[in-house]
């Protein structure tokens, strides 16, 4: 399975890119999404809504459950992606270029805490144990 | 096969083989096939099968006159709760076959045993769990079939709904549950793998667990655990119509669905806003706030939105609306009278 490497993760399987511009872009990993299956519905948070690391923040759902999305650091929401209300299966073809939301981080440094691609794949391998 | 696997009432069962959107797609326009040998079959042999059948499920089983003809009902236990849904299939006046569902079968086998012994202590009722079952579904599903059993189309072309015949070591019913044509067909399980693959080759698209639901919920067919268990009414979860109370004919939960009210009534429900409907999500009805629950709920791919069973007062009609909560959310949705799909079209 691949998993780029300029992304970081979190255990909760979002990953995270940072932006040219500072903003944070944020989605579910390829491995949340098959094992969501089928996406029917996203829920993205509203512009300007201050996120904390760790709040409930997004809901996507698919056939099968709904999931929640957690922010991954903390921030201001500066834009969500409109494809995705009437185009959730963007999820399923490209988890990683099918982003769900961005947000102005609060403290660019809280990036380097979450995983990077090598601790995130070896947070997969031990899930799968 | 490459397929998801979850464990299903103790059974490692696929939920899907790739998209399960696909599968669904496939069964409505096409044919799909389903493993549901975690289902159980039952033969009940010997003399006075009938008279069993009578007091032990609310159904009439003398509605079955004519060999092949089978009965959907539910088996109730003496408060009137639901032990299990099923099918029984009259093949002579000595055998009947029951099929039942895989997570209630031990318990269903259980009470079957106490019972027997005390109306007909004489009758042999024996779990086949050397039989396999492939439910072959879809508006092709049947000529699929044919092509792969050669000879099997004089036997089976003239089969009604809920009819069933033998053909060499296949029993081959006309029903299902996702609201098709087509074919559940127990055979050896020493068969099934090949006779699977035949039906692959032939372009009948494996189907799994995840389909099923979503297939069986667009045709208005309750699942048990989720739309009734033995604390809910059968009056109150759609299956009225599967009660005999006209009849004389005395049998076990009669007595407590005759001395029972009944306030609740099961509906079906499209979503209006945006989401999607789960079992368990509250309703809340426009009468007095009267409050109702979702039973079974989902993304309906052949509507492309979500819609749901549920269990409301009795005051509700279709094309009332009413408040589901999800989340942290009232959302709005549609009273309809299901089934919402039944062969390819969409009746909502």
């Amino acid at each position: 399975m691949s998993i780029p490497n300029d992304l970081k993760y979190t255990k909760s399987h979002e990953w995270v890119r940072l932006e040219d511009d500072g903003t944070a872009t944020i989605g579910i990993t390829q491995h949340a999404q098959e094992l969501l299956g089928d996406m029917v519905f996203v829920e993205t948070p509203a512009v300007g809504r201050q996120l904390k690391q760790g709040d409930e923040c997004a809901v996507v759902e698919s056939v099968k459950a709904a999931a929640d999305v957690y922010a991954p650091i903390t921030g201001e929401v500066t834009s969500a992606n409109p494809e995705l209300a009437s185009a959730p299966e963007k999820i399923n073809q490209d988890a990683y270029a099918a982003w769900l939301f961005r947000l102005k981080p609060a403290n660019t440094a809280d990036l380097e805490k979450l995983l990077d691609s090598a601790g995130y794949q070896k947070l997969l391998e031990s899930e799968d144990h | 096969m490459n397929a998801k696997m979850v464990d299903f009432g103790g059974w490692d069962m696929p939920l899907h083989y790739g998209s399960q959107l696909d599968e669904h797609h496939k069964v409505r326009s096409d044919a799909g096939m389903f493993d549901v040998s975690h289902m159980l079959a039952v033969d009940i042999e010997g003399e006075g099968g009938r008279a069993f059948l009578r007091q032990l499920v609310a159904n009439n089983i003398d509605k079955l006159t004519q060999p092949g003809k089978a009965l959907y009902s539910c088996m109730l236990n003496p408060d009137g709760g639901v032990i299990d849904d099923l099918i029984i299939y009259f093949l002579t006046e000595s055998h009947f076959r029951m099929v039942v569902n895989a997570g209630t079968a031990d318990k269903d086998m259980a009470w079957m045993l106490s019972q027997r012994d005390r109306i007909a202590p004489g009758l042999e009722i024996t779990p086949r769990r050397d039989l396999a079952m492939i439910a072959v579904q879809g508006p092709n599903a049947r000529a699929k079939v044919w092509q792969v059993l050669p000879g099997s189309q004089t036997d089976t072309e003239n089969l009604k709904l809920f009819q069933a015949a033998f053909f060499d070591k296949y029993f081959i019913a006309r029903t299902g549950y996702t609201g098709e044509d087509g074919f559940e067909i127990t055979l050896p399980a020493t068969d099934a793998m090949n006779f699977w693959n035949k039906l692959h080759a032939a372009g009948v698209a494996p189907a799994g667990l995840g389909a099923r639901d979503t297939l069986r919920l667009e045709a208005g067919m309750n699942l048990y655990g989720q739309d009734m268990d033995e604390t809910i009414n059968p009056l109150e979860a759609g299956l009225g119509w599967t009660v005999d109370l006209k009849s004389d004919r005395d049998f076990i939960g009669k007595q407590a669905l005759l001395d029972k009210p009944v306030t609740q009534q099961l509906t079906g429900l499209v979503l209006l806003d945006r989401g999607v409907l789960r079992s368990h999500q509250k309703v809340v009805t426009q009468n007095d706030g009267g409050e109702g629950e979702i039973t079974s709920g989902g993304f309906s791919p052949t509507l492309n939105q979500s819609i749901a069973l549920a269990r409301l007062p009795l005051g509700v009609s279709p094309g009332d609306e009413v408040q589901v909560v999800v989340r942290d959310k009232q959302l709005k949705a549609k009273v309809v009278k299901y089934p919402f799909v039944r062969n390819g079209k969409i009746l909502v």
